[in-house]
């Protein structure tokens, strides 16, 4: 395997809710290489959420460590986050939304850098007839691409996403899930996702990640052998698919 | 187009109907009392109003007494809005400095800002100053109870995003708090500047007072001028339906976003 782009060792935390303890995590352990898909999928309230606002930064382990290879020599963030609900600035336009990870004193960036980045960012994710439009006017499916847009213009070395199209219908999802695969090979970007749907995760995968439930730990990291563009009407895959759907109930 | 104007038309005509009927009712009784003291006719009170540059009673004009009172509400609420968006911020920000602020600011809340007036008077004197204090006053709460409000209803997720990327605490403050809060401090601003509207008439009833609105109908009230009183009285009401109409038509155009996000 090629050097990791993201190690994380014994990642544990717990929460508190008024003196009684409530282990979300014990330990979680593995490594994403670059250019890696991986998927993270368990039962509900397995911590896999709070594994990925951890290395996003938006809470603290108790205990473990993430190793980034890159990114953390200055205090610019390496990782970039993809809610489930898209979290867009309302009362900014779609460019002013996608840029504004760079206009942070950070990033420390001229305005040309600025504007070039943007401008690549709209033609990939096919947004640039919408690029003065404020998110309410755009579909649900268009504005998780600005979401998306808007995470990739830090070039994070990994792309933490948290399952980003579960609010959408199935073939805008299918959509999107075709242009992350197209944005791993364009930008070779490292990404780690977290999904409840065991479809999404053979269909985008290198490897997918199983926690068991409450306190999550690994329970099985299975490596998806199968070549893109997959086909989810594929024998193999949907063997692939059940095996995972069986590990998560905790039967395989 | 002209469907459109047709509609607007029949909705503003359901808003003047009842106005139109007070008006009657007004001048039916007038006609039939016959007292100037009690109730003026309407075409006295639209000879003054007609005549809005003309001395008015030996003194200002109605155009200056609005004008002086125009000044002193604008003086006042924004002064108000000066000290009371960055205070908002902070205490909505920080939830120990509210707890240092909260019972200060309940107390000073429900005490009506003219029975600040003696102490107004004995620290800045008689005249603008103390009359900028009271308006003041009426119009710093509802500014920072909304700011404080507003800042509370910005969504986390937001603040997250803002946090992922590494904003610094002014960045956070500057571009998603602010904005985000923005629509709420905007309803306080509108409401404040009609609270601003109402002391600036109570202030100048006050003695010491020589132009403004408020004088003109406690000067016109000691003369028994009622015709003057009324023509006062609908100004003050234009200029709040104006002011309240703006704001209004601002936070559609400002605020579009709300409520769809």
């Amino acid at each position: 395997m090629m050097e990791p782009v993201l190690s994380l060792d014994g990642i544990t935390k717990t929460f508190w809710d008024s003196e009684k303890s409530c282990p979300a995590l014990a330990g979680v352990s593995f490594d994403v290489a670059a250019r890696e898909i991986v998927c993270i999928m368990g039962p509900s309230g397995c911590g896999k959420s709070t594994l990925l606002r951890i290395i996003g930064g938006l809470d603290y382990a108790d205990a473990g460590r993430i190793g980034q290879t890159s990114g953390n020599k200055d205090k610019k963030p390496s990782a970039a986050m993809v809610f489930q609900d898209h979290a867009l600035f309302p009362w900014l336009t779609v460019y002013e939304n996608i840029v504004y990870g760079l206009r942070l004193s950070v990033q420390n960036l001229p305005e040309e850098e600025i504007k070039k980045r943007a401008e690549s960012l709209l033609e990939l994710t096919h947004l640039n007839a919408f690029a003065l439009s404020y998110p309410h006017q755009l579909s649900g499916g268009m504005k998780q691409r600005a979401s998306v847009a808007r995470a990739l213009v830090i070039k994070p070395s990994v792309l933490l996403m948290d399952e980003p199209f579960s609010a959408l219908d199935t073939f805008t999802r299918r959509e999107l899930e075709d242009e992350v695969l197209r944005i791993r090979q364009d930008l070779k970007t490292t990404i780690l996702m977290v999904t409840h749907n065991p479809e999404e995760a053979v269909y985008l995968a290198d490897r997918i990640v199983i926690l068991s439930e409450r306190p999550g730990v690994v329970a099985a990291i299975l490596q998806v052998d199968l070549l893109y563009p997959r086909d989810p009407a594929d024998p193999a895959f949907i063997r692939i698919r059940e095996q995972v759907t069986r590990m998560i109930q905790g039967k395989a | 187009m002209v469907l459109i104007l047709k509609q607007r038309i029949r909705e503003y005509g359901k808003g003047l109907a009842l106005i139109v009927i007070l008006l009657l009712v007004w001048e039916g009784i007038a006609l039939l009392i016959q007292n100037n003291y009690i109730l003026p006719r309407l075409g006295e009170i639209l000879a003054v109003l007609l005549q809005p540059a003309a001395p008015v009673l030996g003194g200002e004009s109605l155009i200056q007494n609005t004008i002086q009172s125009l000044k002193e509400v604008l003086a006042g609420f924004l002064c108000a809005a000066a000290i009371a968006i960055p205070f908002g911020l902070l205490i909505g920000w920080s939830k120990e400095v509210q707890k240092y602020l909260n019972p200060t600011i309940q107390i000073l809340r429900p005490v009506p800002p003219i029975a600040w007036m003696p102490f107004a008077i004995a620290w800045f004197g008689i005249g603008f100053n103390s009359i900028l204090f009271i308006i003041g006053m009426g119009a710093f709460f509802p500014i920072l109870i909304n700011t404080v409000d507003g800042v509370q209803g910005v969504r986390l997720r937001w603040i997250e995003v803002a946090e992922t990327f590494h904003a610094t605490t002014f960045e956070k403050l500057r571009t998603v708090i602010l904005p985000g809060a923005l629509p709420v401090i905007w309803t306080g601003l509108r409401v404040s500047f009609g609270v601003a509207w109402m002391c600036v008439v109570a202030a100048e009833m006050l003695p010491g007072t020589t132009a403004g609105l408020g004088y003109l109908i406690m000067y016109a009230y000691n003369l028994g001028q009622l015709q003057v009183i009324g023509a006062g009285m609908i100004i003050i009401g234009i200029i709040g339906l104006g002011a309240d109409t703006l704001f209004r038509a601002g936070q559609a155009r400002l605020f579009g976003w709300q409520g769809k996000e």
